[in-house]
């Protein structure tokens, strides 16, 4: 079988397979939006990485971390 | 300055737990529900019997709608390592990265391509091929899983690393130690064996109701059979795997193991509590009160449990803090000791910067030694006073002993329904198949509370002996904890009331629907 074949029969089985769901549609809604809850509301607005936006490389954060373990414990 | 980070400690801690919880609640359905369901297609590829068919393909849309409302929740705490406990991210990032990304390549796509198969190809692609979809799909789940205990049990037994000063960073060093750590070999059979008894009280259950209802019965028996069976089996060996894990917490986390059994003052011989209620006016380790109400021992067993010796000695709370008394490793450290011990860590991590700041080598070499020499008691130095070092025993205790006798009683369930199905009795016996039903909630119980006593049982360490959770902490407002700990709240629970919602209906078409 060539590529081009194989690809369009994958193509076939994914459309077939998809045409045919009944409650997986109200699933792939509820998958959808709670990925895009997740990944474009909690993410980007509520949880952005500490150190990486507080800090502009390696360096300058493992220098923050250790300060931070410092001073905490003395 | 302190009850700041005591509530953003507090908060953050919360709000993890809170994710954790909603997301075991999908997980062991997942990991259960597709071993049933492959078992099942398996007797439908050697049999030919279509019935085997019918009943796969029902617990397989219910495993899907579990999966799909379940999947990527425990993103949410890669999220919070990210934001709340930063520290400890970057102190454990190349530990903690490794198992997560490979739990991400690997399994995760594994579970993607082969779930597409194991839904769309029926009569599409070969029985064969078909049904070692469904198993490859249950293998990467269990897999996933894999990956994500054994980073847990890192933090319950840390080892195969180094620490390193100049990126404050634990390094791994022996890849193998940590999959094959014995805390991780336990930690993975015992919790996947909680997902498989949840799987099994779900078809139990739910075959049972189809049986009040007079419905599907050919169907409803054949998944009790099988569901029983497997739950029989997998009731068992947690059982075993939880001796397994007793034996762990005891050589590795005596504290939890004190904890979970309430014990104050050590002793030889010691007894394992069977059934017990703690004395509210217990409020120091070192007063005088007597930590229990009321108790029922077995003699001797928790020294059984914990050292297979029946006379060995198990250290109680008061002793761990006190230290003195003899080990396999030689005589225990007190609190204050360890302390020291830990604050003489950090001070040489603190003038190892300084001395390399300076370019003075042999000051570097000196304090990175003592570092070392002292670093397997440094999350000692960020605790004040020996309180800080006790988990909140009566949550552990009693989370302990529930879910033992959720354990107990499952096994008992199993038993009894197995025999009323071999006597073709169970159809009629409307009690136990109401039992069947109500039991249910009790696999979520017990998984749950199984978490609160690995978790909250190893306080105050995020990391145990080496990093405490107010370290491990970022330096951000409480408030924006708060914010999202009420935010997850409502999606989660949103999620959760969808699950339910679909499912009930799912059940309700009953196996000739799907």
């Amino acid at each position: 079988m060539t590529t081009p074949a194989i690809f369009h029969k994958l193509y076939i089985f994914y459309r077939d397979g998809f045409k045919s769901m009944t409650i997986g549609k109200t699933l792939w809604i509820i998958v959808l939006v709670k990925l895009f809850i997740m990944f474009f509301v909690l993410k980007i607005f509520f949880f952005p990485n500490f150190l990486k936006s507080n800090f502009k490389d390696d360096e300058s954060r493992s220098n923050h971390v250790g300060q931070e373990l410092i001073d905490k414990a003395l | 300055m302190e009850l700041l980070d005591a509530t953003l400690v507090n908060w953050s801690r919360a709000q993890f737990a809170m994710t954790a919880m909603y997301h075991w609640l999908f997980v062991p359905l997942t990991l259960g529900l597709g071993v049933i369901m492959s078992i099942m297609e398996t007797l439908y590829v050697r049999t030919g019997d279509e019935a085997w068919k019918k009943a796969t393909k029902f617990w397989m849309t219910l495993f899907g709608v579990n999966f799909a409302i379940g999947v990527a929740t425990g993103i949410i705490l890669e999220f919070e390592f990210g934001t709340n406990w930063s520290n400890y991210s970057w102190f454990v990032g190349d530990i903690f990265g490794a198992p997560l990304a490979i739990e991400g390549i690997m399994a995760f796509f594994m579970e993607a391509t082969f779930i597409s198969i194991m839904f769309f190809g029926w009569n599409k692609v070969g029985k064969k091929f078909h049904l070692a979809s469904t198993w490859l799909t249950v293998t990467g789940a269990t897999l996933s899983a894999l990956w994500i205990l054994v980073a847990n049990a890192w933090m319950q037994y840390p080892a195969g690393m180094t620490f390193n000063p100049d990126t404050v960073r634990n390094e791994m060093t022996d890849f193998w130690s940590i999959l094959l750590s014995p805390v991780a070999i336990n930690k993975f059979f015992h919790t996947v064996l909680s997902g498989w008894v949840m799987g099994a009280l779900f078809v139990v259950g739910v075959s049972s109701w189809f049986l009040l209802k007079k419905r599907e019965t050919d169907f409803a028996l054949k998944s009790i059979l099988v569901g029983a069976i497997f739950g029989l089996a997998s009731s068992l060996l947690i059982a075993y795997t939880g001796d397994g894990s007793a034996y762990q917490v005891t050589q590795k986390q005596p504290m939890k193991l004190a904890a979970m059994e309430g014990l104050y003052e050590g002793k030889t011989g010691a007894g394992l509590v069977a059934i017990g209620i703690l004395n509210p006016s217990k409020e120091s380790f070192n007063d005088t009160v007597n930590p229990y109400l009321f108790k029922i021992e077995i003699p001797k067993m928790l020294s059984m449990l914990g050292y297979r010796d029946a006379e060995a000695y198990v250290p109680g709370i008061r002793n761990i803090i006190e230290g003195g008394y003899e080990t396999k490793n030689g005589t225990a450290l007190s609190f204050e000791e360890k302390q020291a011990r830990g604050k003489a860590a950090v001070q040489a991590l603190a003038d190892y910067k300084k001395a390399v700041s300076a370019k003075d080598s042999i000051a570097a070499t000196l304090y990175k030694s003592k570092l070392d020499e002292n670093y397997a008691h440094f999350g000692y130095g960020y605790l004040d006073k020996p309180e800080d070092l006790i988990p909140n025993v009566p949550m552990v205790f009693y989370s302990f002993h529930i879910m033992v006798m959720l354990g107990m009683y499952f096994i008992g369930l199993f038993a009894i329904v197995l025999f009323f199905t071999f006597r073709k009795r169970i159809q009629n016996a409307a009690w136990l198949l109401l039992i069947c039903l109500l039991s249910i909630p009790l696999g979520y119980i017990a998984g749950e509370l199984g978490w609160v006593v690995a978790e909250v049982g190893r306080q105050p360490w995020a990391i145990q002996d080496i990093l405490p959770v107010q370290a491990a902490i970022s330096n951000i407002s409480s408030d924006s904890v708060k914010i999202t700990f009420f935010l997850f709240l409502v999606l989660f629970s949103g999620l959760l009331l969808a699950e339910v919602r679909i499912m009930i209906r799912q059940i309700k078409k009953g196996p000739e629907n799907h």
